[in-house]
């Protein structure tokens, strides 16, 4: 059917406009299969073929990768790879905590600073997000140097050996990974301070609240869902990272991360490569469904 | 869902009917004594309490940085009394509300309420509710969390806030809404909701700071009187910050003018309207004519000749100021304050006829029917000695 009709104004047939928007829809549908959809079926195929003596594929259909994952190879059990896992689950969580816990204070600090000051704030927090991560990483260890003040200070109260260095260290590990979220953190969670309504603040106090009962009841409520995408936008890039666990957690923190670049970097075993990332990409997935519901729940606007 | 259309509730309905019933329990075990509930709330006050209400604000100033918004203001408000600050905006009204209840630290002077001093007390431990200018409700709580909220915070039983919300919600005809949202409230409602979150409370003062002006004219009209019979009936000292003048004159026992961070005038809706002080009030309340002025032998000299105003002021040169409901059309010459005047133009306001009448574009106001003049006609008009004003600045 081919119906006249004003579309914002313009003067318009139904059939122009459906052939309008599959010619701007054609661009993103393409930019999405060739970079989205392609790369994840190949993933999915690749983790369930088989790796050939030198490295090649064999498209020999089997579920080895993920029971390797769980543990299970020809010589029996092992907690290797579930522990990597493990930890690296827990070296996410710790990093987000971290980040959030400096994060909030710091956006609210931002948020109520003169408008010009709020956004040189800004831009110093943006910076180092400029600088490119193995750049910042390498700066991180020159810093953290033997002979540098942090590390010098560290000799002198007897923290670490003396000549030692504060690398690689699980202290450096959170330093690198905190500092590298911190700006993707405090960017949603200060568009949302920003934005408070302080109004419900006052009605709070005018409601017989001390502090605490304000924050849980009149400030927290109304940054959940920068909240959220602050915990979104440091958890699934921390489940992911291998260049600071490499350079500045050293090689006794293996990340998973660490153990996909292995596979398609010195073990050359992209089938086995590809299962980690798949099951990587799951455990993120329903991390994000987790706090989209629960932040569907205390938060319906 | 089949089992209730069969009649026969199945388990699981029979235990939704239940835990609903639960939750509704209060309200339902208050029932008979539900109409008794509102009347608890004012019930629980004595004389002696209300007379307690009586709030004093004493020489209060208070700038931010270089600008004064309240200077030396004081005022004396009776407990029981339905008091209005009205002013333009700027003028300092709502800073004046916020010292009263905490939401700013006065520079100097002093807050009383009941005879105690409250001007060092913070905003959570005054006696003192606020219905805030956009409501400013919880968006996360629910309209009975919304109304709950002062009561848990100061840890009342659940039974008392069960007893206390349902009376509250009953009062300002919210019973249908406990459960909803406040995203899902009409304007009206929200402003019930807010009202019923501070006055739950129970609190000496009540501050409404523009609580209408998120209101569409026709519930506006509605809601302020409503809130005046509300106020009547509850005895409580209202205190409303408005621009509104139309407002204030409905809802007010008294009415405080302020401007520039002044009190410039205060009284009853009637003599503030009738009697401006001065010319700032006689144009701020309503429309008026102003006539410039000047003393002559006991009478003031205008392009109209020689009128008498109801007191001879002691400037030489000034305005006399006459509301356009004021002024009269005569037939003939009358005897005192007449004007012979063209009519240049006469509008039809439905409720009321406005006409203009030359010299100096003079504005009156009759009622359709009782006045009948057309353009162009030449008329007579009494300027009531009683209605015409002489006011300075």
């Amino acid at each position: 059917m081919n119906r006249l009709l004003v579309w914002y104004g313009e003067l318009s047939t139904t059939r122009k406009l459906t052939a309008r928007g599959l010619a701007l829809l054609a661009i993103p549908l393409t930019w999405s299969l060739v970079l989205l959809v392609a790369p994840l079926g190949a993933m999915i195929a690749w983790s369930l073929a088989t790796r050939g003596a030198d490295g090649e594929i064999l498209w020999i259909l089997t579920a080895d990768n993920f029971s390797r994952l769980a543990g299970f190879d020809s010589f029996g059990w092992t907690k290797a790879y579930l522990s990597i896992l493990g930890s690296t689950v827990a070296m996410a969580t710790v990093t987000t905590a971290f980040t959030i816990l400096l994060a909030y204070p710091l956006s609210f600090f931002i948020a109520l600073r003169p408008p010009r000051r709020r956004y040189l704030w800004l831009t110093l927090v943006m910076i180092p997000f400029c600088t490119n991560l193995v750049i910042r990483t390498y700066a991180w260890m020159l810093l953290l140097g033997n002979q540098m003040p942090p590390a010098r200070l560290a000799q002198f109260l007897h923290l670490i050996e003396p000549a030692a260095a504060l690398y690689p260290s699980p202290f450096a590990l959170y330093l690198g990974m905190v500092s590298n979220s911190i700006p993707f953190a405090v960017l949603p969670l200060y568009t949302n301070v920003e934005r408070l309504d302080w109004a419900i603040v006052e009605a709070g106090r005018d409601l017989y609240s001390g502090p605490v009962r304000v924050f849980f009841h009149a400030i927290l409520p109304q940054t959940l869902p920068g909240l959220v995408t602050a915990l979104i936008l440091t958890f699934i890039p921390a489940m992911g990272a291998f260049v600071i666990p490499d350079l500045l957690g050293g090689g006794k923190s293996w990340m998973l991360g660490n153990l996909i670049q292995h596979q398609f970097g010195v073990s050359r075993d992209f089938p086995f490569g590809a299962a980690v990332s798949l099951v990587l990409t799951l455990l993120t997935l329903v991390g994000l469904l987790f706090l989209r519901r629960s932040g569907e729940e205390s938060f319906t606007p | 869902m089949d089992s209730r259309i069969s009649g026969v509730p199945s388990e699981l309905d029979r235990q939704y009917i239940l835990s609903g019933a639960a939750a509704t329990a209060p309200t339902l075990t208050h029932g008979p004594g539900a109409i008794g509930n509102s009347i608890v709330l004012e019930g629980e006050r004595t004389l002696d309490e209300v007379a307690g209400c009586e709030l004093s604000v004493f020489g209060v100033s208070k700038s931010f940085g270089p600008v004064a918004a309240l200077r030396e203001v004081s005022l004396t408000v009776t407990g029981g009394e339905f008091v209005t600050i009205l002013g333009p905006s700027g003028c300092g009204k709502t800073t004046l509300l916020r010292v009263i209840a905490g939401l700013e630290l006065v520079d100097s002077g002093r807050i009383a309420l009941g005879g105690a001093d409250i001007s060092r007390l913070p905003a959570n431990r005054r006696p003192v509710n606020t219905v805030f200018q956009n409501y400013a409700l919880f968006p996360h709580l629910n309209v009975f969390e919304n109304i709950a909220f002062g009561l848990r915070a100061r840890r009342y039983a659940q039974a008392e806030v069960d007893r206390r919300v349902a009376a509250a919600l009953e009062m300002l005809h919210l019973d249908e809404l406990p459960k909803r949202r406040i995203n899902q409230l009409s304007g009206g409602q929200k402003q019930r909701v807010a009202l019923a979150r501070a006055l739950v409370n129970q609190p000496d003062l009540l501050l409404l700071d523009e609580p209408m002006s998120a209101l569409d004219a026709k519930l506006r009209a509605e809601v302020q009187l409503e809130l005046r019979r509300l106020q009547r009936r509850l005895g409580k000292t209202f205190v409303l910050v408005t621009h509104d003048q139309n407002e204030a004159m409905t809802v007010s026992d008294r009415i405080f003018v302020m401007r520039d961070g002044r009190i410039v005038q205060s009284g009853p809706p009637v003599d503030v309207y009738d009697r401006p002080g001065s010319r700032f009030v006689a144009e701020f309340l309503g429309t008026t004519n102003l006539i410039d002025a000047r003393r002559e032998n006991g009478a003031m000299r205008t392009e109209f000749g020689l009128l008498s105003p109801r007191e001879l002021p002691s400037w030489e040169r000034g305005v006399l100021s006459i509301r356009p409901e004021r002024i009269q059309i005569r037939k003939d010459k009358p005897a005192g304050n007449g004007v012979r005047a063209i009519v240049s133009e006469v509008i039809y306001r439905g409720d009321h006829l406005d006409v203009f009448v030359q010299p100096a574009n003079l504005h009156l106001r009759g009622v359709p029917g009782a006045v009948n003049v057309t353009a162009g006609q030449q008329i007579w008009l009494e300027l009531p000695r009683h209605h015409l004003e002489a006011l300075g600045e």
